[in-house]
């Protein structure tokens, strides 16, 4: 059974429309991601999962419970870490934690095993004693997650968990998700990272309330970018997509820091033939060329391709 | 542990951190009383008077040195017609003018009634009242040497209705009464209003509304906190009524603390409904002073007398909670009320307190906007 099943969600805000019917499954125990940019509808769409906003119109369903029928049900199954640090910066960590297992009804004979679990799987053990205003960044989002966790909830929706955090923190908290996938949970992620996505089974892109894209990492990097992908180092790289974008074997050419990012037309496999091809497109153009490397296509990638093609009205 | 004994317990943790919490809970029933209570003197003390003696008797010589005597009045001024006590009036020399009439003294003396003419400056209008009842009150006593009880000075002012409750003629043993009913009713719309709203405001609210926790809990938890205050507050509040001005209630405490649960009930009601109101703890502010604090200060009596109301704003009175505990707080510090005279003023007091919580109850959702 799917732990998560919405069809044709829709949030209204007046006549403004955040989301605009959105459909998806999540199979059980697995890590499901949500994209997009600011202001794309995935905090909205999470909060109507956690039974905090009504929907507009649609239908969902999570841990098998309707959200519109009964918010108060789908609450009680459900672990939710909101977009902004919620939990209460006066309070140190331990009390934080006993605070919401209270709230959860957690037995007092349980509490205090669930909290050293818990403590242990975020890492946080020997820190029961500090305010949780005064920890860092990451240990913060880490309590978070730990409050969320301590009822055991089957489904796990994490609005934004690694805003902000720094680069080894974020790995950290993606080790403890998977933990917390692997021990059977269900685990719905929206981020900004690209990189994070790689690590979910499935990814979903949304855009102004859309889902855009959607299908596993490598699934949707095959699907996108059937010919090669090579990154190019070159001089004056921005004027150089111009003459990379003219040659019509190459579908599309993008920057990416001081490189290009060109995706070849499919056919043009050949090692040597799709460098090549880059090459002499340049060096016609009078562009000096440094390197060119074959790369594998990265969801970024694949993101801007989709994201360009939407706003072009092509086939989403 | 229970999910409502948990949030409780959450609340004192926080507010035991929260240092400006602490400081609005001790300091301001203290500061406010004191300040309050001082700028509320309209104690009259050494008021200059002038006697307008039409009659020339030992009588009103006497009448003259009763005033003094008293401690109220100083003589600062013995015109000899009407224009020069307007005069003594309007330059500011006096404030208050004594016009005794030809034939006052053969009246106390049994042929007549007697009568006494008082002229205030009517601009200042506390000075006026004040001065005014005391000046009756002066001249009431000084008639009762003659022929007690029977003979009473005609005084054609009525200014007789707040030395009813006030029998030692101190204004600020009026006013403290007061300024603890609207202490206890400011402090707690706020605080409650506050409580909820900041939680709002630092994304709390919502991780709260994700749990199991019922809404009726999360109501009880968020507002019980608040009656162990208002105890405190009210504990506060009268140590310094007693300690800067040395007054006590006549009347029962364990009365007062008992009915003024029944104004913080409708009180955490309002703070409650701010709060669903409000999304930042400013809009909270505003809307609790607005709406709420500045029509009960002007309505409830604590500053002009609801008998002086023209009707349709008498009328709207009866809404205020402040209205009914006002005169709860000032029966039972001024006469000594008991239960029997103040339930009239208890009922409407929960009725109301009814209505506003189960109205805000029934707005408040556990869900977002
Ligand atoms: N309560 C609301 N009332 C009106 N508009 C809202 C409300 N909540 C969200 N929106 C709008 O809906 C759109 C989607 O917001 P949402 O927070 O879901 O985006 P998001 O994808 O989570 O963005 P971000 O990455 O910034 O968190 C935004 O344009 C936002 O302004
Ligand atoms: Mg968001």
């Amino acid at each position: 059974m799917d732990a998560i099943a919405v069809e044709g969600l829709v949030k209204r805000f007046g006549t403004f429309v955040a989301v605009d019917g959105i459909s998806f499954a999540v199979p059980e125990g697995s890590v499901f991601g949500l994209l997009g940019a600011n202001g794309a509808g995935k905090s909205t769409a999470i909060r109507m999962l956690c039974g905090l906003l009504e929907p507009s119109s649609g239908r969902a369903s999570v841990a098998g419970i309707d959200v519109a029928a009964d918010p108060e049900g789908v609450k009680r199954s459900i672990g939710y870490m909101s977009q902004r640090f919620s939990l209460y910066e006066d309070l140190t960590v331990i009390e934080n934690i006993r605070f919401f297992a209270g709230l959860y009804a957690i037995s007092r004979r349980k509490v205090e095993t669930e909290a050293e679990r818990v403590l242990a799987l975020i890492g946080l053990a020997g820190r029961e004693g500090s305010l949780a205003g005064e920890l860092p960044g990451g240990f913060k989002q880490r309590l978070a997650l730990g409050c969320a966790l301590l009822h055991a909830p089957k489904v796990l929706f994490l609005d934004e968990p690694t805003a902000g955090v720094d680069p080894l923190a974020r790995r950290r908290f993606w080790d403890i998700i998977y933990e917390v996938a692997d021990s059977g949970s269900t685990v719905l992620v929206t981020t900004h990272y690209l990189d994070e996505a790689e690590y979910c089974a499935t990814v979903t892109l949304m855009h102004a309330g859309r889902i855009v894209a959607k299908g596993s990492p490598a699934g949707l990097k095959a699907e996108r970018f059937p010919g090669a992908m090579l990154e190019v180092d070159c001089d004056r790289p921005a004027e150089a997509i111009a003459a990379l974008a003219a040659d019509g074997r190459i579908e599309e050419a993008s920057l990416f820091g001081s490189r290009l990012h060109a995706a070849l037309a499919p056919g043009l496999g050949d090692r040597e033939d799709a460098e090549e091809t880059v090459r002499a497109a340049l060096a016609a153009a009078g562009f000096a060329v440094r390197s060119v490397e074959r790369i594998p296509p990265s969801l970024e990638d694949v993101f801007i391709r989709v994201i360009s093609e939407s706003a072009k009205g092509g086939p989403l | 542990m229970s999910r409502l004994s948990s949030l409780v317990q959450k609340e004192f943790q926080e507010f035991r951190r929260d240092k400006k919490m602490r400081a609005i809970v001790v300091v301001a029933p203290i500061m406010q009383i004191l300040v309050l209570g001082y700028a509320a003197n309209m104690d009259v003390k050494d008021v200059p008077m002038a006697v307008y003696d039409q009659d020339h008797s030992s009588e009103s010589r006497d009448l003259a040195r009763a005033f003094v005597a008293s401690g109220s009045f100083l003589v600062a001024a013995a015109p000899e017609s009407a224009e020069a006590v307007d005069q003594e009036l309007s330059s500011g020399r006096a404030e208050i003018a004594v016009v005794v009439p030809p034939g006052f003294g053969a009246a106390l003396r049994g042929r007549g009634s007697p009568s006494l003419q008082l002229l205030v400056d009517g601009s200042r209008a506390n000075t006026a009242a004040v001065g005014m009842a005391y000046a009756a009150s002066v001249a009431n006593d000084f008639s009762l040497r003659f022929a007690p009880g029977s003979l009473r000075i005609a005084l054609p002012v009525e200014a007789r209705t707040r030395i009813w409750y006030n029998p030692e003629l101190k204004s600020r043993a009026f006013m403290i009464p007061g300024v603890f009913a609207l202490l206890l009713m400011v402090i707690t719309i706020i605080l409650t209003s506050l409580a909820i709203v900041k939680e709002k405001e630092s994304g709390t609210l919502e991780q709260l509304i994700v749990t199991p926790l019922r809404k009726a809990e999360l109501i009880a938890g968020k507002l019980a906190p608040f009656v162990l205050v208002s105890l405190i507050l009210i504990c506060l509040a009268l140590a310094a009524c007693a300690l800067f001005f040395g007054i006590v209630p006549r009347g029962s405490i364990l009365l007062l603390f008992v009915l003024s649960l029944a104004l913080v009930f409708s009180t955490l009601g309002i703070g409650l409904l701010v709060s669903t109101l409000a999304k930042t703890q400013q809009q909270a502010m505003m809307f609790s002073i607005f709406f709420f604090m500045f029509p009960m200060m002007i309505l409830s009596g604590f500053v002009f007398p609801i008998a002086n109301m023209p009707a349709p704003i008498r009328a709207f009175t009866y809404l205020m909670p402040l209205r009914y505990y006002m005169i709860i707080v000032r029966g039972i510090f001024l006469k000594g009320s008991g239960i029997g005279l103040l339930w009239k003023q208890l009922w409407p007091l929960l009725a109301i307190g009814v209505a506003v919580v189960s109205f805000s109850i029934a707005r408040f959702r556990k869900q977002l906007e």
